[in-house]
């Protein structure tokens, strides 16, 4: 069983209030215990599936299902970049490949000193901002590799 | 010209949206009954904005009015469908809009608990959206006794977590009891068996931000605003090779050659148009010669596309064909919850293909194979994202047939660019 901080416990707690059915919150609660922990392992599966009485394969089918959960250590910046149609139109391919050879990674690796994964990923539904690219929460748009460079620069 | 929504853009705070007249409308159908409210509702001819295009008064008139169960309503704010953006745009700019909207449909319906299924990547606008419920709360407008009345209503902000199936309603069903986004097979319908087997209404972020304006003005004023039968204005999120992307609210009926070349600024570079995709990648795509059309749900069906959500994708003459195909069907397979045979199977061999043509390694023969993975595909899935899979292949291989042979044949992309 993985450690869960109290003040995380009672975040957790207030969220299943929300439903009438415990289950329900089991996106938000791995979406929570992703900040805490890093990523979701079966360790930390079976930990979820002990908090709300559910079997872990419940939670694992969660985990594999939803792009957004980790299931290895991610870096400290999660660089989601679009792949999707309008920013492909406008450079977006290029821009994923800047970032390989930039970061010195493939899809889906994490850099050595842990600080960047990069990912691609479909629309994230800021098209108007094409070529587009989320770190983090925060979107990144109208990229060019310039741009890129002076993102990531900033990101200490 | 009357604007629905994006004339509440800006007033985030709840102090400002009130001051402008917010939560006018919500008291004033308080104080109606809710018959009369979905009957306003009908009067308006709103339909559902996600991208079906169901009418709201209608699919509302499905729920049973007598039931021992609770009632709920979800808000679909999963906005997946590539292309579209205005729903981020109504969450971040009038939060209180759409609170307001729920407000409604909660009264005419029945509901005292609202879920806001939020996509997992926008988990800042989440945030703001869950302030505003907080100051909602606080002025007594969300909670127990709203507005003085003995109407209780929760609302809360659900999450998801990245899968475009859930905003299939009821795949977003499945996925707030907290399980995989697996699409149920229809009937029964949510309006009966929804969430947690209740009774529940699924309305995007769009439909209920239209409510307060039509409780406000009347569903009468509502219907005016767009044609025989769509009524009121629509939010278009225009994105590609125009000049100036973004979101533009027109009444329904606006042509979309008045929408790229007038609202969207015109082709950037000033180069030739090519091909539009009017409403989400999964419509089908419209050609250059095409754009001399009403955007209404009718006239859009009418030739062989859809409105969908809204969604208008603009491609110049430098784009080409075989990668917007590769692309797309890229996302599709991406996206298949591989719950049905056809969808799981075809959509990753309409990517295969669609990929070696874009490579220059198509073979002959390979855009009638498309066609007819397509329509293996074409009504035999449970939900619709096998259609929304297969329409815009069939779309493409129809209309840019020769550009596809021409990668097969030459072995490279015909394209110029600069």
């Amino acid at each position: 069983m993985k450690e869960i901080k109290n003040e995380t416990m009672i975040k957790i707690d207030s969220i299943i209030s929300r439903y009438p059915n415990k289950r329900s919150a089991l996106l938000e609660i791995l979406h929570i215990l992703q900040t805490e922990w890093g990523y979701i392992d079966r360790e930390g599966e079976e930990t979820v599936a002990s908090l709300l009485g559910i079997h872990p394969v419940d939670v694992h089918e969660v985990v594999t299902f939803y792009t957004m959960y980790a299931r290895k250590p991610v870096g400290k910046y999660r660089i989601l970049i679009c792949r999707n149609l309008t920013c492909t139109l406008l450079g977006g391919e290029t821009l994923i490949n800047y970032l390989k050879k930039k970061l010195k990674i493939e899809e889906g690796e994490t850099t050595s000193d842990g600080k960047f994964t990069l990912e691609t990923v479909e629309c994230l539904g800021a098209c108007e901002l094409a070529p587009v690219m989320q770190i983090n929460g925060e979107f990144y748009g109208n990229l060019t590799p310039e741009k890129i460079d002076k993102i990531l620069e900033d990101l200490k | 010209m009357s604007l629905v929504i994006t004339s509440w853009f800006g007033k985030v705070s709840i102090e400002e949206y009130i001051k402008a007249g917010g939560y006018e409308a919500a008291k004033k159908a308080l104080s109606m009954s809710p018959d009369e409210v979905i009957e306003e509702v009908k009067k308006s001819n709103l339909r559902g904005r996600g991208g079906a295009g169901f009418p709201t008064g209608l699919k509302w008139s499905f729920v049973p009015k007598e039931t021992n169960k609770p009632k709920y309503l979800c808000v679909n704010a999963d906005e997946g469908e590539p292309g579209t953006f205005k729903d981020r745009y109504i969450m971040e700019k009038a939060p209180h809009l759409l609170l307001e909207g729920v407000i409604i449909a909660s009264w005419a319906v029945g509901i005292n608990k609202a879920y806001i299924y939020i996509r997992g990547e926008y988990s800042k606008i989440a945030l703001g959206l869950e302030r505003a419920i907080e100051e909602a709360y606080s002025k007594g407008f969300l909670g127990k006794s709203i507005f003085g009345t003995n109407f209780d209503l929760d609302v809360y902000v659900h999450r998801g977590a990245g899968a475009y199936v859930c905003g299939e309603e009821t795949a977003l069903i499945e996925s707030l009891e907290g399980k995989r986004g697996n699409p149920r097979i229809r009937p029964p319908f949510p309006a009966t068996h929804g969430l947690y087997n209740c009774p529940t209404v699924v309305n995007n972020v769009e439909t209920i931000s239209s409510l307060p304006s039509i409780i406000r003005n009347g569903g009468e004023w509502f219907a005016s605003l767009g044609t025989e039968k769509s009524g009121g204005t629509k939010l278009f999120a225009v994105s590609g090779h125009v000049k100036n992307p973004g979101v533009y609210e027109l009444p329904l009926g606006t042509s979309l050659r008045e929408l790229i070349y007038d609202y969207a600024g015109g082709i950037r570079g000033n180069r030739r148009l090519k091909a539009v995709i009017p409403g989400g990648s999964s419509s089908p795509i419209l050609t250059a010669e095409e754009i001399n059309i009403s955007l209404d749900y009718e006239s859009l069906m009418k030739a062989g596309s859809m409105l969908g959500s809204g969604a208008v994708i603009v491609m110049d003459e430098t784009t080409c064909i075989a990668e917007v195909l590769k692309v797309i069907t890229r996302f599709y397979a991406h996206e298949s919850c591989g719950q049905c045979t056809p969808c799981r199977q075809g959509t990753p061999w309409m990517a295969k293909i669609a990929e070696r043509i874009a490579s220059g390694k198509g073979e002959k023969g390979d855009v009638d194979l498309l066609i007819d993975i397509a329509n293996s595909i074409m009504g035999k899935t449970i939900c619709p994202l096998g259609d929304a899979a297969a329409m815009p292949v069939l779309a493409i291989c129809n209309k840019f047939r020769a550009e596809l042979e021409e990668h097969i044949r030459e072995k490279k992309c015909p394209i110029e660019r600069e």
